[in-house]
């Protein structure tokens, strides 16, 4: 392989417009990330964050601009096809199946082709042993689970498609304070696991210490591009677009 | 005293034929709502033509009785036939309309569901033709003479609902299906085909309709107007069992039938069928979203 | 302190001698319940006359849900509200706006297959003459030039005789103000007027907003920084359904706990 090749980010995103009728939400986002990468996508309420995740995993159509994945042209594929391609998606309300039992829910992801037995028992013991608490509400109804497990099975869920990079949409929102650090243990973990991350959050600090990366967005467009360390020493840039 | 005289005034018999015959009747009902309420559950569409691949089946189980003379075989073969049909249907007329104004769903399954009456008109003529049943036989049951092959299309209707469930609780493809009915789009992110498990769903429901029309067949005449009687029944049971739920379309057929069958002890079975229509709107104006279905909270 | 490109005005002091009258709109102890979640608890809230406030926080404060009791479009579980001193809690949103509050949402809501200015003139004929089926309406002159002087003023004249459902998107939403307008309020309530608008078309809803402040008490749900302290004489920060600070915008974007609360530290 090529150094070029080598170095080609996993995610690249380019010029992305993006329409909710007539709504104008992305102006051109423009992005990447590499693999093993957990970068984070900062911003305001409302300024597009979720919309670019949801454009990248092919829930909306943008109308302008193109999305590659290791190099190859992915804009417009159907999301079904992105994640048998290794894309997870973690989305704001988490939205696990509330009427299937926490293994129904996993095995959406377990169930694909050429997957081996073995395999499929080492990805559930894997999850299993990161979050006993599923474990032990396997044959629960997902619904009948708290807010921060329901956060860990749509994570764990994810995870079952032994993704390149997953796409999380504000882990952080609605749960309670103590639960964050959980959240943090988590990236931890798929950062262990050398999946890339795509970090949406409105909570700076949590998003600072996980990230490498960040990009911040204002008004559907990236306004400024710093690794998370310079951000954390100067925060004149997070007041900016973060505070008031 | 005056309780014995009711009591013995109670026609009991007459009650007891008429609780089998509702059985028979909502377990056959049972069947076509199934398919029904789980093509409305999972894809949002109200199918119009369901009652025309009732009869389609029943018509292509006449041809295949006439030419192999067994009516298992005729089961089969109509039940995957049109199967297939509905496969074929939902992914001409059906796929292209995904994402789209539900008005255009339901033109277009009423303009199938015309195009496959006037073709069975064509192809078979306005003569209803009859479905032997596999076998005769009665047992006596008061002052009748019940047929055995009533209990059995009851029991096999049943079989098959229960077949249905177990696929759907226990089997891969059905958990592709119970995901894919709760959250659309959660399910595309987690790999599912979803537009492959739309046709599925389809082509299941149009089975399960065609399987009541050859078993449902010896009892009427197969002619190409059958689809009309049962698909409307077969609405008001998925309204009155709320739509996209399965266990209340089963239970709510066996209401429905019941309710029906002892009114036809009093009033005529003409007169009997006012009786479905007044669960329908007490059902619509006390609780919309179904009658069996847990109060949401 | 932060630095705002592209929004060239200061921001617009606090206005003088207001709050010697009667406030236009207060609230006393507005709350407003679903089920187990308290949306809105215990909010006593006041605007003075020709004051422009912003309600500003983050995701879930109750914002909408605050906007929603304010305009009749929810009915408060409890508390009251009082518009020039009259009790209007309850009352459905068509009285509310005969009253003289008038609102424009977030999902655009104009009439597509009408042009703006048949759009503007419908919202005017409410407040005159009412709905009379057997007059032409050519035959109320007063209510055409009433029409065609808010289209002026939210710079929709040139597009008079356009179909609604033509006009760009910002335009649509200097439309839906516009009808608002029509129904000549003394209370504007804008929610997020500026959902969806590149920076251009922002700038452009911010002149025209303070063009049409003379007069009228505006309050307005905002997510971008920039309009807010652009507009606001003052701002009101909510966060888990009560109020966490009022202030001018000098002195909100120097509160601690605002910070804190938007920036998670």
């Amino acid at each position: 392989m090529s150094d070029a090749a080598k170095d080609a980010p996993l995610i690249a995103v380019e010029d992305l417009h993006t329409f909710y009728g007539k709504s104008h939400i992305l102006h051109g986002v423009t992005l990447h990330v590499r693999p093993g990468e957990v970068v984070g996508l900062l911003g305001r309420n409302g300024v597009g964050k979720s919309t670019t995740l949801k454009t990248i995993m092919g829930l909306v159509r943008p109308t302008e601009g193109n999305i590659r994945l290791d190099g190859t042209p992915i804009t417009g594929l159907p999301p079904h096809k992105l994640a048998r391609l290794g894309i997870g998606y973690v989305p704001e309300d988490r939205r696990i199946f509330r009427l299937l039992t926490v293994m129904e829910n996993l095995r959406t992801g377990l169930d694909r082709q050429g997957v081996s037995d073995e395999k499929k028992q080492a990805l559930l013991d894997k999850v299993f042993n990161y979050f006993p608490v599923l474990g032990e509400r396997r044959n629960q109804a997902g619904g009948t689970l708290s807010g921060g497990e329901q956060q860990m099975l749509a994570i764990a869920r994810a995870m079952m498609l032994e993704p390149k990079i997953i796409l999380l949409d504000e882990p952080t929102e609605g749960l309670m304070p103590r639960m964050v650090s959980q959240i943090s243990n988590i990236i931890d973990v798929l950062h262990k696991e050398n999946v890339a991350i795509l970090l949406v959050e409105q909570n700076v600090p949590l998003t600072l210490e996980a990230s490498e990366r960040v990009y911040i967005m204002e008004k559907g467009s990236v306004r400024h591009h710093a690794a998370a360390q310079d951000l954390k020493v100067n925060d004149a840039v997070i007041h900016q677009y973060l505070g008031v | 005293m005056e309780l014995t005289a009711i009591l013995f005034s109670i026609p009991w018999d007459e009650i007891l034929i008429q609780t089998i015959n509702g059985i028979v009747t909502g377990m056959i009902l049972a069947l076509i709502a199934s398919g029904l309420t789980l093509i409305f559950g999972i894809m949002d569409v109200v199918n119009f033509a369901h009652g025309e691949l009732f009869m389609l089946g029943a018509y292509i189980g006449v041809v295949v009785l006439a030419t192999t003379g067994n009516f298992w075989l005729a089961l089969l073969i109509a039940t995957l036939a049109v199967a297939l049909i509905g496969a074929a249907i939902q992914v001409v007329t059906l796929r292209p309309l995904i994402g789209r104004d539900p008005l255009t769903t339901i033109l277009a399954t009423f303009g199938v569901s015309l195009i496959l009456q006037n073709y069975a008109l064509w192809q078979f003529g306005p003569v209803a033709r009859k479905i032997q049943e596999p076998f005769t036989g009665h047992f006596t049951l008061f002052y009748l003479e019940y047929p055995w092959y009533r209990l059995v299309i009851a029991g096999l209707s049943a079989a098959i609902i229960g077949g249905f469930w177990l696929f759907l609780k226990y089997g891969k493809y059905g958990i592709w299906i119970r995901a894919t009915t709760q959250d659309r789009v959660m399910a595309q992110a987690m790999g599912i085909p979803v537009p492959l498990v739309y046709t599925a769903a389809f082509a299941i429901g149009a089975g399960m309709a065609a399987a009541s029309g050859v078993l449902f067949g010896p009892l009427v005449g197969v002619n190409h107007t059958m689809g009309l009687d049962w698909v409307l029944k077969a609405f008001i049971v998925v309204v009155v069992g709320g739509m996209g739920n399965l266990g209340g379309s089963i239970a709510a057929a066996i209401f429905i039938s019941l309710l029906e069958a002892y009114a036809s002890i009093w009033v005529s079975p003409a007169q009997a069928v006012i009786v479905s229509f007044i669960v329908l709107i007490l059902t619509l104006l006390f609780r919309p979203t179904g009658l069996f279905v847990p109060t949401p909270k | 302190m932060s630095t705002h490109s592209g929004i060239d005005t200061p921001a617009p002091a606090a206005k003088v001698g207001v709050g010697t009258e009667t406030p236009v709109l207060r609230t006393e102890g507005l709350t407003r319940r679903f089920g187990g979640l308290t949306a809105v608890n215990d909010i006593s809230f006041q605007v003075d006359r020709e004051e422009i406030r912003a309600i500003i926080g983050p995701n879930g404060a109750g914002k909408s849900t605050f906007f929603n009791c304010l305009t009749g479009v929810l009915r408060p579980t409890s508390g009251r509200i009082l518009f020039n001193g009259e009790d209007i809690s309850g009352l459905p949103p068509d009285r509310i706006s005969m009253k003289g509050i008038a609102r424009s949402y977030q999902i655009t809501n104009i009439l597509p297959n009408a042009t703006a200015l048949e759009n503007v003139r419908i919202a005017s004929q409410s407040r005159r003459h009412g709905w009379s089926m057997l007059t032409h309406y050519t035959a109320y002159q007063d209510i055409i030039e009433k029409a065609e002087a808010v289209l002026k003023s939210v710079g929709l004249y040139a597009n008079a005789d356009e179909l609604a459902a033509n006009l760009s998107h910002g335009e649509q939403r200097n439309l839906e103000i516009g009808i608002a307008l029509a129904t000549e309020p003394q209370l504007l309530c804008l929610d997020e007027p500026t959902a969806g608008m590149s920076s251009a078309e922002t700038r452009d809803t911010v002149q025209l907003v303070r063009s049409i402040a003379k007069n009228l008490t505006i309050l307005i749900v905002e997510h971008d920084m920039e309009v807010v302290m652009g507009l606001a004489n003052r701002i009101t920060v909510l966060n888990y359904g009560q109020v966490l600070a009022e202030g001018t915008p000098t002195e909100i974007q120097n509160n601690p706990k605002v910070l804190e609360v938007y920036l998670k530290t």
